[in-house]
């Protein structure tokens, strides 16, 4: 569902409507005619760094958020492009530079109100005024001297801002808090470890599965108290059902302590939450992977959609997880229906939908000090935060996807803040078929792949799909590709000089054409080596994604530019 | 860098005095900080001088990221204290080697000299969590292989950078009573003991190596880039010859020296 008062032909929030669908009623570009698809404009950040997320277009104007240093840089889509209006340059504390996890990246904005509003690297939501550029309120939520950031692109349901921190890795411990969207003033916070009543856990609480229904399980379920520094951080995305009136979003791995320091399941880690929209009170709950060992962080959309599952349509939440598993989900229960693998995983044999908790295969957990051979998917997972796309003409989601597998072991010197030690040597490298990605359609009814494209790098750009039943993708070598959504046949493509993370939009312009547009700039996670030669120091992450991705560069250059398509 | 410093010196036939870069932390004492009060902006200057030239440093935190950010991005040539065979770097000889300690209070019941001590299973311990998924200090990973964690308590390393001495926090929670005992890189703990109010006691960790293999000793060099050969053998020569001196500010700062000789090899070239 649109939020009221957004046409169609615009795009206003993150994933397009509230479920984050990523699919427009927009027709004009078929399956026939998308071949002719020719570049209408473009324009250069400036910034050769990750380009995530998407632009929005309200009113006939185009709104871009950049990487750090995080500006918002608005266009005139009435004039020949780029016809740029103005740029706002948000204040921002240098410190949050050096703290960002694994690149400067930003997700994007929500319109609300006359106001673009969006989050700054350094922990501060800003509203703009669409028209003039001007900072109508600045709400800081966290100091990043701490070792907190803001990545996520917010959402704005029924006059709140849901905005949520990064940092897991330096400690920080996750909320999700709810802004007045008027005035940035926060309304509540509610905390993703601790006691219950700092997580807003009440007797409305009633998650499906028994091993988390106990009382002050995100303290329990952890030793002493290393909860506190627990990650569960919200850098991911986050969905409305209207219906329902909860709030979903995914939260990342338990933080900094190794999984032998930290015994337990470590809830809510990997989890889905759902919160009532106007409360914050948590409705119900599902953890992906208790204990996580791997960094499956758990941040992935949950895509609101009316499915049919077993002859009847259900209403579900779906969600592709960096565990390798795809989820769907009674969205007001919380009873998994189907949890089936979308990539290929070998850290479990499956989920026991009785339990709803994965059956871990030993000899793949990870030890520090000890070699974990062949562990698929690798600590990237076997998707990340670039999300999928629902079409209800084909009923199919249509994802991207990483065929990554690592071996973890090994002892390798390090060092931080003046304090050498050595950790874990992570390798990553292709998975079987030796194709690092894939884009795929997937029948979440049945948790079954429909059609498959096989990628030669991890496919980390998000997908669109149009009533035109054409899908769009990008590739992190730089192409820019479109796909009959009913069998994956490719239609037609571009290439860009560095390679695509962000998540491509379509909508109608003032001229009533229908354009399409996209990010390149290749960055994040798996693409943050190719901005130079030197491998990242990040021990778990990088350092490993560096030897699966090492031929990147030759493939793609560092960049940073929005792209705009329309039929001639 | 390495293709500038050739260029000088074929064109003049000896180096130009061009200060040394030096990426360092502005708030992480002993180490560092931007008041050039740490033993590493001294042992620069020492190093600096010696090339003729002075001392240049580019100020950013030392956590995550931060070899990408500063020297990737050209911001310094060097690091100071990084771990011999440091994966993304080329280092030089090593200059120093120190040790994991455990520190307690003098005038307490706690007289723990070993991992392996019985006594250590009742006490509040206390660690520093490195803050990357999963990469913790040696010794938090050696409690835990010893089926320690009720009593095991973290302390970000990366703690509030707005405070002074955000990596003191813990020795800071061993004076007031809050641990009873903290297991941490001996320079913190040397430093940090001198200024203390509270005597403390430091004993180096052991066993020195643990069953799993796991080290509790490093040595200690600094870190280029990979292709900065030239200025690797520079420094070299230069770590030699001030051996006594780098020593001398080492004992002044009371960084505990691990009695294993430091490797004369350097090993950069691998």
């Amino acid at each position: 569902m649109l939020p009221p008062g957004s046409k169609e032909g615009d795009w206003t929030i993150p994933g397009h409507d509230y479920g984050s669908t990523r699919y427009s009623e927009l027709d004009k570009i078929t399956t026939t005619n998308v071949a002719q698809l020719k570049e209408s404009w473009s324009y250069t950040t400036g910034i050769a760094d990750g380009h995530e997320g998407q632009p929005l277009v309200v009113g006939g104007r185009m709104y871009v958020v950049t990487p750090y240093p995080n500006k918002l840089v608005a266009f005139d889509l009435s004039k020949p492009g780029p016809a740029k209006l103005w740029e706002y340059t948000p204040p921002i504390d240098q410190t949050a530079f050096g703290k960002a996890c694994c690149d400067d990246v930003n997700r994007g904005a929500s319109y609300s109100g006359g106001n673009i509003i969006y989050n700054v690297l350094d922990n501060a939501t800003v509203a703009v005024n669409a028209i003039t550029g001007k900072q109508v309120w600045r709400t800081k939520l966290a100091d990043p001297s701490q070792g907190s950031t803001m990545t996520m692109a917010p959402l704005v349901a029924k006059g709140k801002v849901y905005v949520g921190n990064s940092g897991g890795e330096m400690g920080v411990r996750g909320w999700l808090t709810a802004l007045n969207a008027k005035t940035g003033k926060i309304i509540w916070q509610a905390f993703n470890t601790g006691p219950d009543s700092e997580m807003k856990i009440g007797s409305t609480f009633k998650p499906f599965y028994a091993s988390m229904k106990p009382a002050n399980m995100g303290v329990t379920s952890w030793r002493g108290d290393q909860w506190k520094l627990g990650g569960a951080t919200v850098w991911g995305w986050v969905t409305y059902d209207p219906e329902s009136n909860l709030v979903f979003y995914g939260t990342a791995n338990p933080g900094t302590w190794n999984p032998e320091l930290r015994p337990g399941d470590n809830l809510y880690s990997t989890s889905a939450m759902a919160r009532d929209a106007d409360t914050g009170e948590l409705k119900w709950a599902y953890q992906y992977t208790p204990h996580d060992a791997w960094d499956y962080d758990g941040v992935n959309e949950h895509i609101v959609a009316d499915i049919p599952f077993n002859g009847a349509i259900r209403k579900v939440v779906v969600h592709f997880d960096r565990n390798g598993f795809a989820y769907t989900i009674d969205r007001v229960t919380g009873e998994v229906l189907v949890a089936q693998p979308f990539q290929y995983l070998n850290w479990a044999t499956g989920v026991d939908l009785t339990s709803g908790r994965p059956t871990l295969v030993e000899e793949k957990q990870t030890h520090q000090g000890h070699m974990t051979t062949n562990i698929c998917p690798s600590s990237t997972g076997a998707r990340d935060q670039q999300p999928a796309a629902f079409s209800p003409r084909t009923h199919l989601f249509y994802t991207p996807a990483t065929n990554l597998c690592m071996d973890y072991g090994g002892i390798e010197a390090k060092y931080i803040a003046g304090t050498p030690y050595v950790g874990a040597a992570v390798k990553m490298y292709g998975g079987p078929g030796g194709n690092r990605g894939e884009f795929l359609a997937w029948d979440a009814g049945t948790g079954k792949k429909v059609w498959g494209i096989k990628e030669n790098f991890p496919v980390w750009a998000g997908a669109l799909v149009t009533a035109g039943d054409v899908v769009f993708y990008g590739t992190m070598d730089g192409d820019f590709k479109a796909v009959n959504a009913t069998n994956g046949e490719v239609l037609w493509k571009t290439h860009f000089n560095s390679g695509i993370v962000g998540n491509p939009i379509t909508f109608l312009g003032p001229d009533g054409n229908q354009y399409v547009a996209v990010y390149e700039g290749v960055g994040g996670w798996a693409g943050a080596i190719v901005p130079g030669n030197l491998s990242t120091d990040d021990p778990f992450a990088a350092l490993g994604a560096v030897n699966a991705m090492k031929d990147l560069p030759e493939h793609t250059k560092a960049g940073g530019a929005l792209h705009v398509f329309v039929l001639p | 860098m390495a293709m500038l410093v050739m260029a000088t010196v074929g064109a003049a036939g000896h180096p130009l005095p061009k200060p040394l870069r030096v990426c360092a932390d502005p708030n992480n004492l002993p180490f560092s900080n931007d008041q050039r009060a740490g033993f590493e902006n001294r042992i620069a200057s020492l190093l600096a001088h010696d090339m003729g030239t002075t001392v240049e440093f580019s100020w950013r935190p030392q956590i995550r990221g931060f070899v990408r950010k500063g020297l990737k991005a050209g911001a310094c040539d060097v690091y100071m204290g990084v771990p011999v065979a440091f994966g993304p770097l080329l280092t030089t000889a090593p200059y120093y080697r120190s040790t994991y300690v455990m520190v307690y209070r003098a005038k307490g019941p706690v007289h723990v000299r070993s991992l392996d001590d019985s006594a250590l299973r009742s006490l509040r311990v206390g660690v520093h969590m490195i803050g990357d998924d999963y990469q913790n200090t040696p010794p938090a990973q050696a409690l835990a292989s010893r089926g320690m964690t009720d009593n095991v308590r973290g302390y970000q390393i990366v703690d509030d950078y707005s405070k002074p001495n955000p990596q003191a926090r813990i020795i800071e929670a061993l004076e007031r009573g809050e641990i009873d005992i903290a297991i941490v890189w001996g320079p913190f703990a040397g430093y940090f003991a001198r200024r203390s109010p509270t005597p403390l006691t430091i004993v180096p960790v052991s066993p020195a190596k643990d069953t799993s293999g796991q080290l509790f000793a490093f040595d200690i060099a600094m870190g280029l880039r990979r292709t900065d050969t030239t200025l690797a053998r520079t420094l070299d020569t230069l770590l030699a010859r001030e051996r006594p001196a780098i020593h001398r500010i080492l004992t002044d700062y009371g960084v505990p020296l691990d009695s294993a000789q430091v490797s004369s090899d350097s090993i950069h070239g691998e």
